[in-house]
């Protein structure tokens, strides 16, 4: 259920890195699941930069708050302002509502992959 | 899971949201047994039950129920109850989970003071609790029942059956919906639960927990017990004189009622909302003028209105609606406004 195309981190990130844009930044699915119901998303300035494992953004649920952590190195290229706007879209696709865009300069060593995320989150 | 007041209760069945929908669009069905309860009988019941809470329960009658507190000699919260007059020499006072055993030891100590023929027993374990709220709420019910549920108003109640089972059904609730609370032995409870459920089913009825219970009383600005309002509270700074018996003669915490119904509090529980995107909750400190002014108690994004909204004890100064205060989100300040309360009041 995991995407193939999708790297993960422990902190409940997903990361899509290809081609010679940028990469995309969301949630997964236990995430989202452990959350419930997101009403709010805090997200960074574009030109931000980040270490792995800093905080780039809030999301909150009715019943809790969560920051959120970079998967790499890099610098914010491009935020979804869309997804703040409905941030239940992040219950309702958790793969497909990326956060933020981020150009990797670093980090991405220690990323799982699908299968790997899976049996964390067993 | 979670643990609250040592029972395992569910936070969320299908979503808080769509829980916290179908109650105010359809209806939700809750387990709420955690709830304890208290009787009070003897000849001498009545003038220990105005002795004790705030309310006047000499102004009701028989399957009459009435919102009060439990108070220390500071006018502050021991409890905040249902008074159930069962009798006119047998009273049932409905309680909060985490309190049972400090309200009954309380009522007990206060029993032996009054005197007289009258007795406090704790029947917490007796009855099971289910809550059966939101407009389709009255037709799943009725299909279950022989008592008229029209017939009993809005926080009455009336002995009968559901689903065969022997039950109390009472009209109250804790979410600003239309609603019922049906008290049943615990060995019968899962029978009741199950056969509303399945009347409600094609009225898209479904169980909720305890976080649309929290979202549903806040947007409907009630007041909950160790947030809003605790030992540190007056009923006054809760902004809850509604609930004072002011004819009463005397009775635990009258003299500081009393005191500051004449001359004011300091402070008092305002309803807020948000002005800048942000949620304030629980624990929150309130700034004014720069000032550290007060604290959030409750405050949550809500289902229904959409609006991040929330209660506070602010100074007296700042409570008018309208008034602007700062809500320190985790190191980032947020406008807020006073407003009145309810967030949230249903369409009659």
């Amino acid at each position: 259920m995991y995407p193939g195309d999708l790297k993960y981190t422990k902190d409940h990130e997903w990361i899509r890195i290809g081609g010679d844009g940028p990469a995309k930044v969301g949630i997964t699915d236990y995430a989202q699941k452990q959350l419930g119901d997101v009403v709010y998303l805090e997200l960074p300035q574009v030109g931000r930069a980040l270490k792995k494992g800093e905080v780039f953004g809030t999301i909150e649920s009715v019943k809790a708050v969560s920051e959120l952590y970079s998967p790499v190195d890099g610098e914010v290229t491009e935020v979804n302002s869309a997804l703040v706007q409905s941030p239940e879209s992040v219950n309702t696709d958790p793969h497909g509502s990326w956060m933020i865009a981020v150009k990797v300069t670093g980090g991405q060593g220690d990323l799982m992959d699908a299968g790997a995320y899976t049996e964390l989150t067993k | 899971m979670v643990e609250f007041g040592g029972w395992d209760m569910p936070v969320e069945y299908s979503g808080i949201v769509d829980e916290h929908m179908a109650v105010r669009t359809r209806a939700g069905v809750f387990d709420v047994s955690h709830m304890g309860e208290i009787e009070i009988a003897g000849n001498d019941a009545l003038k220990v039950v105005q002795h004790i809470t705030s309310n006047d329960a000499g102004k009701l009658a028989d399957c009459q129920i009435q919102y009060s507190a439990l108070m220390t000699p500071q006018g502050t919260f021991v409890d905040d109850v249902l008074t159930y007059r069962l009798a006119g020499d047998h009273f049932m006072l409905v309680v909060n989970a985490s309190n049972i055993m400090k309200d009954f030891h309380w009522i007990a100590e206060r029993v032996k003071e009054v005197g007289g023929d009258v007795a406090a027993v704790n029947t917490s374990s007796r009855y099971a609790l289910i809550a059966v709220q939101g407009p389709a709420a009255k037709d799943v019910l009725q299909s279950l029942t022989g008592v008229n549920l029209s017939t009993i108003k809005y926080y009455w109640f009336a002995t009968g059956e559901v689903a065969n089972v022997r039950v109390t059904i009472s009209r109250t609730g804790y979410t600003g919906e239309d609603g019922f609370e049906i008290f049943v032995a615990p060995s019968a409870a899962e029978r009741v639960w199950d056969a509303i459920l399945q009347a409600g089913k094609g009225a898209g009825v479904i169980p909720a927990g305890l976080g649309a219970r929290d979202t549903l009383r806040l947007e409907a600005s009630m007041r909950l017990y160790g947030n809003d309002m605790d030992e540190t509270t007056t009923v006054i700074e809760a902004d809850l004189g509604w609930i004072v018996g002011w004819k009463k003669e005397s009775f635990v915490g009258s003299d500081v009622l009393r005191q500051q119904k004449a001359q004011g509090t300091s402070r008092k529980l305002i309803g807020f909302e948000m002005l800048d995107r942000a949620i304030a909750r629980h624990g929150y400190n309130a700034y004014a003028g720069g000032e550290k002014a007060g604290v959030v108690t409750s405050g949550t994004q809500t289902p229904f209105l959409k609006k991040a909204v929330g209660m506070a004890y602010l100074p007296i100064d700042r409570t008018a609606p309208g008034a602007e205060f700062e809500v320190d989100i985790r190191g980032r300040r947020a406008k807020a406004a006073v407003v009145p309360m309810p967030f949230y009041k249903r369409q009659k």
